[in-house]
């Protein structure tokens, strides 16, 4: 309905939004801070061990920990995500926002910025706590993985905002995106079971499960052309999420 | 020739479900007036504003703001227009300047934030949080972003609801401010002194339908003509004499005091007359006019908090 520069405002509007992300010391502490403390302590508890062990069990925990990190502090992501469109939504902030020549994309993707920004901070900070506690830090492809980490991100992303086009009130809308995205969590391939035949479909059907198997992959340095079923996966999630959630978001 | 409407509102209607918001809607406001859409709540006050101003799409029915049509034109009615929202709220930890300097990086042109929060009284909460300000101070916010392009138009929905009675009079001599720098104003509230004191010209709106629309002083006059005047008096014939006045149909007495009832301008200075005339001594005099308030339920049958 806005026919103004697609993105004016965005910058000044995403600079405005860090500000006031590290105004709120709750928000900022759970955002960053829990993630980061928990990596730290289980890097102290099972760090010591891994560098010794040579176990099965060790190995996948090796792996395993960092990717645990990793989809947690996407899940973190979204939920804020989902958290702060509700909170905007039910106080009116939205549809102020809306009655200005701000583009209502540029709202949406200055959260999206903001919220990428705090992955990529918690992913520097627990790189640097990792690297004391934790032995696999020295060879792992920082780089590369941060990068599957955002893309994984954003893709969830996109499932945090139908949540949040779908949920009317600020209060329910947190749990429901726990709930919706810890169901997944099972399937996803992050925890070494063996599913039965039956539930590898539902596992297929999960985006989750892309995220974790591109992370995992690029963790233990495969090259990207071989996830380019995962990136493509998550690329499609990602889109097909945007659409319906662009027919079915709310202002107010 | 009287210039063109700034906006005309031609028969519109906006339903939600099955419930019937706004009905066969229509009205003018012109350049330089403070135009009030004034009714309980509910009413479809904020509905209607917020098709003018492009919020929402009537249902059926035209609307022109400038000429443009509202929901088509948005862009270039955006920074022609200024907006307070009813309800809106702004981040709970941004900080006044803050949100002045976004609003105006969102304009084309604009007035000075600093001057603007100056002529607001806000300077010294220039770097408050929003969540610390009182309820006043966030209206007077909300003016002042409304204010950033220096728009031509400036709409205010329910701007002094929940204030209490000095913070609503400072908001009132703003708004006066505002007109007074040749804008527009169209306001929508459910107080109906407050219509009356600022708005140049009203519309009642009941259950989605305009009832009536003038100056408030004309639907007084039309609707509530009674004037009351209360003497207290200890001469025997007052009443008599009082009741064979031109103006008067009927003289009651309440304790000491006697309340002429009488319609037309002409009542109180007969009264007066009549009062020299017989020498009466008087130990109190007050006149009651009737208000919006009474025009309002006269033509409803309710109170307009009923």
């Amino acid at each position: 309905m806005s026919s103004s520069p697609p993105l004016r405002g965005l910058w000044k509007l995403t600079w405005l939004e860090i500000k006031i992300f590290v105004r709120e010391p709750m928000g900022f502490i759970s955002a960053i801070g829990i993630p980061v403390l928990i990596f730290v302590v289980l890097g102290r508890t099972l760090g010591q061990r891994l560098g010794e062990a040579t176990t099965q069990a060790a190995v996948q925990l090796r792996v395993g920990l960092p990717i645990f990190a990793a989809v947690f502090i996407a899940i973190n992501t979204v939920l804020s995500l989902v958290a702060i469109i509700s909170i905007y939504r039910e106080g009116g902030i939205l549809k102020r926002l809306r009655a200005t020549p701000l583009a209502p994309v540029t709202i949406l993707v200055t959260h999206v910025l903001v919220k990428l920004l705090l992955t990529a901070v918690t992913v520097v900070l627990m790189v640097l706590a990792g690297r004391r506690y934790y032995p696999a830090g020295a060879d792992v492809p920082v780089v590369a993985f941060s990068l599957a980490l955002l893309l994984s991100t954003w893709s969830i992303l996109s499932i945090g905002f139908i949540i949040a086009s779908v949920v009317r009130t600020a209060r329910f809308a947190p749990p429901l995106g726990s709930l919706v995205l810890g169901s997944m969590l099972p399937f996803s391939g992050l925890f070494p079971i063996d599913l039965p035949p039956s539930m590898e479909l539902v596992s297929r059907a999960m985006p989750l499960t892309y995220a974790v198997s591109l992370l995992s992959g690029v963790w233990r340095g495969e090259p990207w052309s071989a996830h380019l079923g995962d990136i493509g996966a998550l690329v499609v999630v990602f889109s097909v999420c945007t659409l319906i959630a662009s027919r079915v978001f709310r202002w107010e | 020739m009287p210039a063109a409407p700034v906006v005309r509102v031609s028969g519109i209607r906006k339903t939600y479900g099955a419930t019937v918001a706004v009905d066969d809607v229509s009205f003018e406001v012109q350049p330089g007036e403070i135009f009030g859409l004034i009714g309980p709540n509910g009413a479809g006050k904020t509905t209607t504003m917020e098709c003018v101003e492009g919020l929402r799409q009537p249902d059926r029915g035209r609307i022109e703001v400038f000429g443009l049509e509202p929901t088509r034109d948005a862009a270039a009615l955006q920074t022609r227009i200024g907006v307070q929202l009813q309800e809106a709220q702004l981040q709970k930890r941004v900080k006044v300047w803050e949100a002045v300097d976004l609003w105006a990086s969102l304009y084309p042109t604009t007035v000075n934030g600093d001057r603007l929060l100056d002529q607001l009284g806000l300077t010294e909460k220039r770097d408050a949080w929003f969540m610390t300000l009182s309820g006043g101070q966030k209206q007077r916010l909300f003016i002042a972003l409304a204010l950033i392009n220096d728009p031509e138009l400036v709409f205010l929905d329910e701007l002094t609801t929940g204030l209490d009675p000095q913070a609503r009079r400072t908001i009132w001599d703003l708004v006066r401010d505002i007109r007074e720098r040749g804008k527009t104003v169209f306001l929508t509230t459910h107080l109906m002194e407050e219509a009356e004191r600022l708005c140049d010209r009203v519309a009642i709106i009941e259950h989605g339908h305009i009832i009536d629309h003038d100056t408030p002083a004309e639907l007084i006059a039309r609707h509530c003509p009674e004037r009351t005047v209360v003497v207290a008096t200890a001469h025997d014939d007052a009443a008599a004499h009082f009741q064979a006045l031109p103006s008067v149909d009927t003289v009651t007495d309440e304790d000491t005091r006697l309340s002429v009832h009488g319609r037309g301008d002409e009542l109180v200075t007969e009264v007066i007359h009549c009062l020299s005339e017989h020498r009466m001594h008087v130990t109190e005099f007050r006149t009651e006019q009737p208000t919006l308030e009474d025009v309002f339920l006269k033509l409803t049958g309710h109170s307009i908090r009923g």
